[in-house]
């Protein structure tokens, strides 16, 4: 199971040798990792919704003999930052100095992106436009003139299709030109005179004062009159008189226009990208869009929430049906062929141990490939579509109940596939919070190796329905236990502003790639674990060790969950890996087939015990990475009382009804 | 903070809030009726509602008699507003003989800014009636469904950007498919901040592309991009809108 997105090749940013930088950067889905992809060859993860890039990740080009380190940041608005990922791009801009930032635009909103570019500006970055998607732009009928652009901004423009690879080699050409000659930036972006004059005032005075900052000076003023928090206390630690100077200039900004003086220079700014825009693009009259069609489905009052149910529904039900019929073509040509699986209790350790990683092969082969491909595979394309930014608007006012807005059932919707990225990509959110209770949120998310015990309990031997009953408690779980959370951590929710961007057919190699990349890291990562564990419970068992151990758990599994003595080692497995639940009751039983041993309660109960007892050591790892160790610790420990809760409900209820 | 307009003399606000005072449930007002209120010579009365009806504040017609606009139902509003508030604090505060306070309120209420008549208001923490006539001091035109988030609104330190003028209705309140211009935003800095950011500043042009069911996000296109609001943030973006909508319950 790949719990853990690719590591990004971090390579030595070899300042003193000949290596040189270019960062991405740029608003959010406007295709930056798909230019990093195609500028390094690897394979960050893509996804049609704001916020998936939330960390930086570096790969390298060899561009005609020049090693050049590509940095893709997440996708940003403004330097007035709002997200976590924003100010990740922020400070790796301001602070890191790239040789040349690539601002990659989406051209078919050209006026909003270039809000973000005159910022650049006037952060003074060494700077290339990659004006992307201009194919998409045509379609919406929309047509730049790059020349013009180029004129307005005085900074070289590239138009491209990052998506299909076109305009990338001019692109890499022109950035390469500009790390070694500089912009020439002889263009005039400048604000009205009574703004300009207070900005050059402010200016030269932080010049004089030689504060020693590592910002342009003439972006600390601006960010000082835009009340920017974080450049006020960095300069108030200063100098004092900066501080008085620019909240007078400030004040006489808002005097004259009557507006706070943030506002007054966004409106500039706007302005000056509504008239660069505007003399460089044509429009014609804009066509109504297969994607507008989608949207008016996706967000329809009831077709709306049934696509989005469908969705998760379909989802999990062609997860089993393929990975049933992949299941057994499995272990009809593969391991069913080799050697039927036979419990070893005695004999030598190491034929014990064989017989256990044997096991552990065939667990991992028959129970848990063929579930994940065809799982990765739909929601990789679940991703790609832009249908998650819909079920976010759609479900913001349900989400406001657990203190949470609609952007945070991204994040909850990853968490089926794996919680260790959903907790990541819980930088989204603008508090932390916010990000706390959509991590505690996602910890109840029934990730894919939760999914295989799952299907591999309750929907093979119980009933496919038994086991869709499960995510539908298992949701029901979440929004109680989120709205508890949400009780005990006061605090303001922030608003939902998020942009939307359009539905669009998946790409299939973004969805193929994306697809093996995750499962990759099964094959070479999780599948060792598989066997090792299995082979180690093997061989405990037979050395009678585990029978201790289980009855130390007793209280728990048998009294207070009806389960039978031996869950209680699974279940300590399991914390290392949830699937090791399953694949341990393989190895223990010697049979994959788990009826022969416990009932359909004791399975029903055991699976759903598993869905939510405790994160799993990954995930407590980034818990405490994020949010700190007492954070991660609280959040286990109300995972396993729920656990021992809603687990010795359910065992005395589904023992009144099922048998 | 912006200033109070003065888009309507003394006199044209009398006669506002006189045409609401008389008519019933915005039936016509007519003339006689007018004169009588004021005690003056309907001839002179006929020559203001020429000007009022020139300002789009009436609508009138020698038959029917003059009905308030919704510009002239706000205007009227406003100052009926600041008149009662006025009137609450010449006797509750400055303890003026009640038979005095209306024709001092009567006198101050032009003058009174509209930054001046919210801090009365709260300082007389949010009175429901005035002590005059008992009636009920019409709510200010913000949007708040009651004083306590006025309260809390302040406590907040919220900001406000754009001009608060009289005939706003938030984005909250626009159907889907409908157009209008940014006017005013009210809201937490950060907010505030990320929504000029996001292209809504002052006076541009917004179309409302769909609602979200369940009191959802509103799905705004601006500036050629596709943004979705929470309710709790477009309820406090303003925008001018031709069509106005005005509570009746507040009229008069």
């Amino acid at each position: 199971m790949s719990c853990h997105s690719p590591s990004n090749s971090k390579l030595k940013n070899n300042r003193n040798g000949k290596a040189i930088t270019f960062a991405l950067a740029g608003n959010a889905n406007v295709g930056k990792s798909v230019l990093f992809n195609q500028l390094t060859g690897s394979s960050q993860v893509i996804g049609n919704w704001p916020g998936k890039t939330v960390e930086k990740a570096e790969g390298t080009l060899n561009f005609e003999g020049q090693q050049i380190t590509i940095v893709d940041l997440p996708g940003i608005y403004s330097f007035s930052t709002f997200g976590m990922e924003e100010q990740v791009s922020r400070e790796y801009i301001a602070l890191e100095n790239p040789d040349v930032v690539i601002n990659v635009v989406d051209a078919a909103v050209l006026e909003r992106n270039l809000f973000f570019t005159l910022q650049l500006i006037e952060m003074e970055a060494p700077l290339v436009i990659c004006l992307n998607q201009v194919d998409a732009a045509k379609n919406k009928g929309i047509i730049i003139d790059t020349k013009k652009l180029q004129q307005a901004l005085g900074i070289p423009v590239v138009s491209a299709v990052a998506i299909r690879g076109e305009g990338i080699y001019e692109l890499t050409k022109t950035a390469l030109n500009v790390s070694r000659n500089g912009t020439n930036n002889k263009a005039h972006l400048r604000y009205g005179a009574e703004i300009e004059e207070r900005i050059t005032k402010l200016e030269q005075a932080i010049r004089n004062e030689n504060l020693g900052l590592t910002y342009p000076s003439r972006w600390v003023a601006i960010k000082l009159l835009e009340n920017d928090p974080e450049i006020i206390k960095l300069v108030t630690s200063k100098s004092q008189d900066i501080i008085r100077l620019s909240e007078d200039l400030a004040a006489e900004i808002s005097s004259i226009h009557k507006e706070p003086c943030f506002a007054v220079i966004a409106s500039e700014r706007y302005f000056l990208a509504n008239k660069i825009a505007g003399e460089a693009q044509r429009q014609s009259e804009i066509k109504i869009t297969f994607s507008e069609k989608l949207d008016w489905v996706a967000t329809h009052r009831v077709y709306g929430y049934l696509m989005s149910a469908a969705v998760i529904g379909g989802l999990l039900l062609w997860t089993f049906f393929v990975g049933n019929f992949l299941s057994s073509l499995i272990s009809k040509y593969v391991t069913g062929l080799v050697q039927p699986l036979d419990p070893k209790l005695n004999g030598s350790i190491w034929g014990i141990a064989w017989n256990g990683v044997w096991g552990g092969v065939d667990a991992g082969l028959t129970l848990v490939v063929p579930f994940v491909i065809p799982f990765y595979l739909l929601l990789a394309m679940v991703e790609d579509s832009g249908l998650l930014s819909r079920v976010a608007f759609m479900m913001d006012s349900t989400m406001h109940k657990i203190g949470l807005h609609g952007k945070a059932i991204i994040p909850i919707i990853l968490g089926y596939g794996c919680n260790v990225p959903a907790i990541r990509a819980c930088r989204i959110m603008e508090t932390r919070r916010e990000r706390l209770l959509a991590a505690f949120a996602i910890t109840f998310a029934p990730c894919s190796a939760r999914t295989i015990v799952i299907f591999g309990m309750v929907g093979l031997f119980v009933g496919v329905q038994w086991a869709l009953a499960l995510y539908v408690v298992d949701i029901a779980i979440i929004f109680v236990m989120g709205r508890l959370a949400m009780k005990a951590v006061p605090g303001k929710s922030t608003g939902l502003i998020m942009e939307m961007h359009g539905f669009k057919l998946p790409s299939w190699s973004v969805v193929r790639k994306q697809t093996w990349m995750r499962t990759k890291s099964i094959s070479y990562f999780v599948f060792p674990i598989y066997i090792i564990g299995s082979a180690l419970v093997q061989v405990l068992f037979a050395l009678h060790l585990l029978t201790p151990i289980g009855n130390i758990m007793a209280p728990l599994t048998v009294w207070t969950l009806g389960l039978p003595v031996i869950t209680g080692i699974l279940l300590i497995f399991g914390i290392v890996r949830k699937e090791l639940v399953l694949l341990g009751a393989v190895a223990i039983f010697g049979t994959t087939n788990l009826a022969l041993y416990m009932t359909s309660v004791q399975l029903v109960t055991l699976a759903l015990v598993s869905l939510i007892y405790i994160p799993c050591v990954s995930v407590i790892a980034i818990l405490v990475k994020d949010f700190g160790k007492k954070a991660a610790i609280t959040i286990s420990i109300a995972n396993i009382a729920s656990a021992i809760v809603i687990g010795g409900i359910a065992f005395r209820l589904l023992s009144l009804f099922l048998h | 903070m912006p200033k109070s307009e003065e888009t309507s003399s003394k006199s044209m606000q009398d006669y506002l809030r006189a045409i609401a005072a008389i008519s019933n449930n915005g039936d016509p007002v007519n003339t006689t009726q007018i004169s009588k209120y004021f005690d003056i010579a309907p001839a002179s009365v006929t020559e203001m509602i020429k000007k009022l009806s020139e300002n789009g504040y009436v609508k009138y017609s020698s038959y029917h008699g003059s009905t308030l606009t919704t510009k002239g139902i706000q205007e009227a509003q406003k100052i009926t507003r600041k008149h009662r508030l006025l009137e609450k604090f010449l006797s509750d505060v400055l303890h003026i003989g009640k038979d005095k306070v209306h024709i001092q309120a009567c006198q101050m209420e032009h003058t009174l800014s509209d930054e001046a008549e919210e801090s009365l208001c709260r300082f007389l923490k949010h009175p429901a009636t005035c002590p005059d006539d008992g009636k009920i001091i019409p709510a200010c035109n913000l949007p708040f469904s009651s004083c306590e988030e006025c309260i809390q609104m302040h406590k907040q330190g919220l900001e406000e950007v754009g001009k608060r003028q009289q005939n706003l209705v938030s984005v909250c309140s626009l159907k889907a498919g409908s157009s209008a211009k940014v006017s005013f935003i009210r809201g937490e800095h950060r907010t505030l901040q990320r929504l000029l950011d996001m292209g809504l500043t002052p006076g541009t042009a917004i179309k409302v592309e769909r609602v979200a069911p369940l009191k959802g996000p509103i799905e705004v296109c601006v500036r050629g991009s596709k943004v979705a609001l929470g309710q709790d943030v477009a309820a406090n973006v303003f925008v001018e809108s031709a069509k106005a909508q005005v509570n009746k319950a507040e009229a008069g």
